[in-house]
């Protein structure tokens, strides 16, 4: 009878229009459903006086529907409007230029963002003023002085004709657009400095020929690809930031993304159930923009990374090869893992096992793709996965808010999700053959650029923990860090280590004295000016070179003195007296300059507590502290240097080369 | 379906679009009788309507529709 009843009901909802598209990505799937009480939640957000910023960024966590984004994003900017403060969300203006209507996606990007860290404020002009905007110094969007800007262009924006067959023609077409966007940008960096965001083009569904339309030049299809090719391309070049809307498309479907009738009726450039999922995809961009995309990958090994219980099952019985349905599914997860690694996401395990049973399908099962060498840290015992988590976090000195935690388990998901709320953890289906779609989809590690850094970076941060573990054996610090065999590199900046100077600037959270962010261009300045005095570090030992690992902008003060703008320091060099061995070099500096003073000041954010007394141990006098917690310190540079570390210093590029050597 | 439990989900979905429970829902009501009731307003009503009643008009259906009336009537036509 149930049964019966079941069918006639799908029977007749096949009758019905059927809206639903890919869950996975319609419906956001790896975040948690949205639960029963988030109504209330969120008025009550609205109606507290308090700091609502955690608490929105918790609530946003959810799978949001456009309805719930809407709403979230009204309590967002009434609160901005009353004043009150959205801490620790980092704020960021996004103006956004398009030739659609925006106005349903803007309140989905400001409740996206805080899901992100971010809390966005969102300048719109008017409908369809692209142009006017971006090349109108005193446009709207150019006063308003935003951070970023997107544009939100559609190819129904573009002057676009088909030339079939003449490929003449369609390059000129193709060369006419790029010359139209290359001035939208000019006309943005030169009025306002704003980063660029641009999209690639979806094109329509539609064809002409068919499957020819790709092949033969001048149609839509074929000059679409051109377009987005050269875009992305001038995109790499520029330092601009690229938003691939076509490949977000693609992965939907064309079909799906585009709704000719909504297009009609109220010029939406793509359906109305994408637009959390476009939302999100801003926000993430953004929030890459300010450095907060994840750096670890902790796994989860049983039905993780492969299928079966080891402990149970042992190394016969567990699914991890070719050939076998769940084992591929599995490998799938590890092969995703290993390319996250090969782009420098470090891999850590936690797993609730016997240590040296955990281990055993790493060393000799043969189908196995994650080898022990690929984990940096590896936690089996029986301690609750959140301990473990902080575990790895504390070992690799790195914040949760690095970690993104993969388990089959929802028991354990949420136990993660409850204490350790900084940490992601993606929803999981109970397919595994979804498990590696799904956690792609997530876009816990966008990133906007690649720097030859990040290549290496896995491999750092699994080093700094071999480093960790000798310490332990070595014990006395001093004899630990002499037989590290280091040498530190001192070069003003440059235009080869400007994009890693830029990461290292928007990324570094943790030992920074000011987190001031700039871009490429405002590096590029101080680069160039020579009152301002700058340093890359970097630091090779026994177990590799370290690459770039601190950046100081020295900006001129009063007469004779030197303010630090800018001090900071990748966290894998932690504990190596780097700092000390940086301030001789200023002071070294500052004398030859004939500089008499430095001042530096310490900006506290919820994530630089470890510098707090970064100047009081290098011998600063401080001279204020604010109620913030800001203060401020100065120090002559007549007078003893601080105590010298157990490294070769050299300086390379500056004025006067020399090179030391320091037992 | 029948028009009083078309009339209760409908009162459900306008709230949530105008974020305001105090709309009464009467065969007349229409555009110009309620505050922050524009055409994109309007939009988000009918995909709202539509994802929840898991029904699809057309552009010539929603260009027709006057008043809370009107849209009751499509509705039924269609569940």
């Amino acid at each position: 009878m149930a049964c019966a009843r079941a069918l006639h009901f799908s029977l007749k909802e096949t009758k019905d229009v059927n809206l639903s598209m890919n869950p996975l990505y319609a419906e956001l799937q790896w975040l948690p459903r949205v639960p029963k009480e988030f109504s209330e939640r969120l008025k009550d957000l609205g109606n507290s006086t308090g700091h609502v910023g955690r608490e929105l960024q918790a609530l946003a966590l959810y799978a949001l529907d456009l309805n719930q984004l809407t709403k979230m994003a009204k309590v967002i900017v009434k609160a901005r409007s009353e004043g009150r403060s959205l801490n620790p969300l980092t704020p960021f203006r996004l103006a956004m230029l398009s030739n659609s209507t925006v106005d349903l996606i803007v309140p989905g990007l400001v409740a996206s963002a805080a899901r992100h860290g971010i809390a966005l404020e969102v300048i719109q002009p008017s409908y369809d003023q692209v142009a006017q905007e971006a090349l109108t110094p005193d446009s709207r969007v150019n006063s308003s002085k935003p951070d970023a800007v997107l544009f939100a262009l559609d190819y129904r924006a573009l002057p676009l004709q088909l030339s079939l067959g003449d490929d003449t023609t369609a390059a000129a077409t193709v060369q006419g657009v790029i010359g139209y966007l290359q001035a939208l940008r000019n006309g943005i960096k030169t009025n306002s400095h704003a980063i660029c965001i641009f999209q690639t083009f979806a094109p329509p569904s539609e064809t002409l020929f068919g499957s020819l339309d790709r092949a033969l030049p001048g149609t839509l299809r074929s000059i679409l690809d051109s377009i987005n090719r050269e875009l992305t391309e001038l995109v790499l070049a520029s330092g601009d930031v690229l938003l691939d809307v076509a490949g977000l498309a693609e992965t939907v479907g064309l079909a799906e993304w585009h709704d000719p009738q909504l297009w009609n009726m109220a010029k939406f450039s793509f359906s109305d159930q994408l637009i959390p999922l476009y939302a999100d995809h801003v926000a993430r961009t953004v929030a890459a923009i300010r450095g907060k995309s994840r750096k670890v990958l902790i796994l989860d090994l049983d039905n993780t990374v492969w299928g079966g219980v080891i402990g149970d099952d042992g190394l016969d019985g567990i699914k991890v090869a070719q050939g076998d349905a769940q084992g591929e599914a599995h490998l799938a997860v590890q092969r995703l893992a290993l390319d996250l690694r090969q782009r420098g996401i470090v891999l850590a395990v936690a797993s609730k096992n016997i240590d040296e049973v955990a281990r055993e399908p790493f060393e000799k099962h043969p189908e196995m793709l994650l080898k022990l060498d690929h984990i940096a840290v590896f936690q089996a015992n029986w301690n609750d996965k959140a301990t473990n988590i902080q575990a790895i976090a504390a070992e690799l000195s790195l914040g949760l808010d690095a970690m993104v935690f993969l388990d089959d388990n929802p028991v354990e998901r949420g136990l993660v999700r409850t204490l350790l709320p900084q940490v992601a953890v993606p929803e999981l289906p109970d397919e595994p053959a979804y498990y590696a779609r799904t956690l792609a989809a997530g876009g816990y590690f966008e990133a906007v650029a690649f720097a030859s850094e990040d290549l290496k970076r896995a491999g750092f941060y699994q080093d700094n923990a071999k480093r960790a573990e000798l310490q332990k054996q070595v014990g006395g610090l001093d004899a630990y860090l002499a037989s590290l065999d280091m040498t530190i590199t001192f070069q003003p900046f440059d235009a080869t280590g400007r994009a890693r100077n830029v990461q290292l600037i928007n990324k570094s959270n943790q030992y920074n004295l000011t987190t001031r962010r700039y871009t490429d261009a405002e590096v590029a300045e101080a680069e160039n000016d020579p009152e301002v005095f700058t340093l890359q570090v970097r630091l090779a030992d026994i177990f590799g070179d370290n690459g770039m690992i601190s950046v100081v902008i020295c900006r001129p003060g009063e007469p004779g003195v030197w303010d630090i703008d800018t001090w900071l320091m990748s966290c894998r060099v932690l504990g190596r007296k780097v700092e000390h061995m940086v301030l001789r070099e200023i002071l070294e500096h500052a004398r030859a300059a004939g500089i008499q003073k430095l001042t530096g000041v310490y900006r506290p954010t919820d994530r630089n507590k470890l510098v707090v007394d970064h100047y009081a141990r290098l011998g600063f006098a401080k001279l204020v502290e604010e109620e913030s917690g800001l203060t401020r310190w100065e120090r002559l540079v007549a007078g003893a240097d601080p105590e010298s570390a157990p490294m070769k210093a050299v300086s390379q590029g500056f004025a006067i080369a020399k090179e030391k050597s320091v037992a | 379906m029948d028009d009083s439990q078309i009339y209760a989900r409908l009162a459900e979905i306008f709230e949530d679009v105008f974020d305001e429970d105090s709309i009464e829902l009467t065969p007349d009501l229409s555009a110009k009788d309620v505050d922050g009731w524009d055409s994109l307003t309007h939009i988000r009503l009918i995909l709202m309507i539509e994802k929840i009643f898991k029904i699809k008009f057309s552009t010539s259906e929603i260009s027709k529709l006057e008043n809370v009336g009107d849209l009751v009537a499509l509705i039924k036509e269609r569940v």
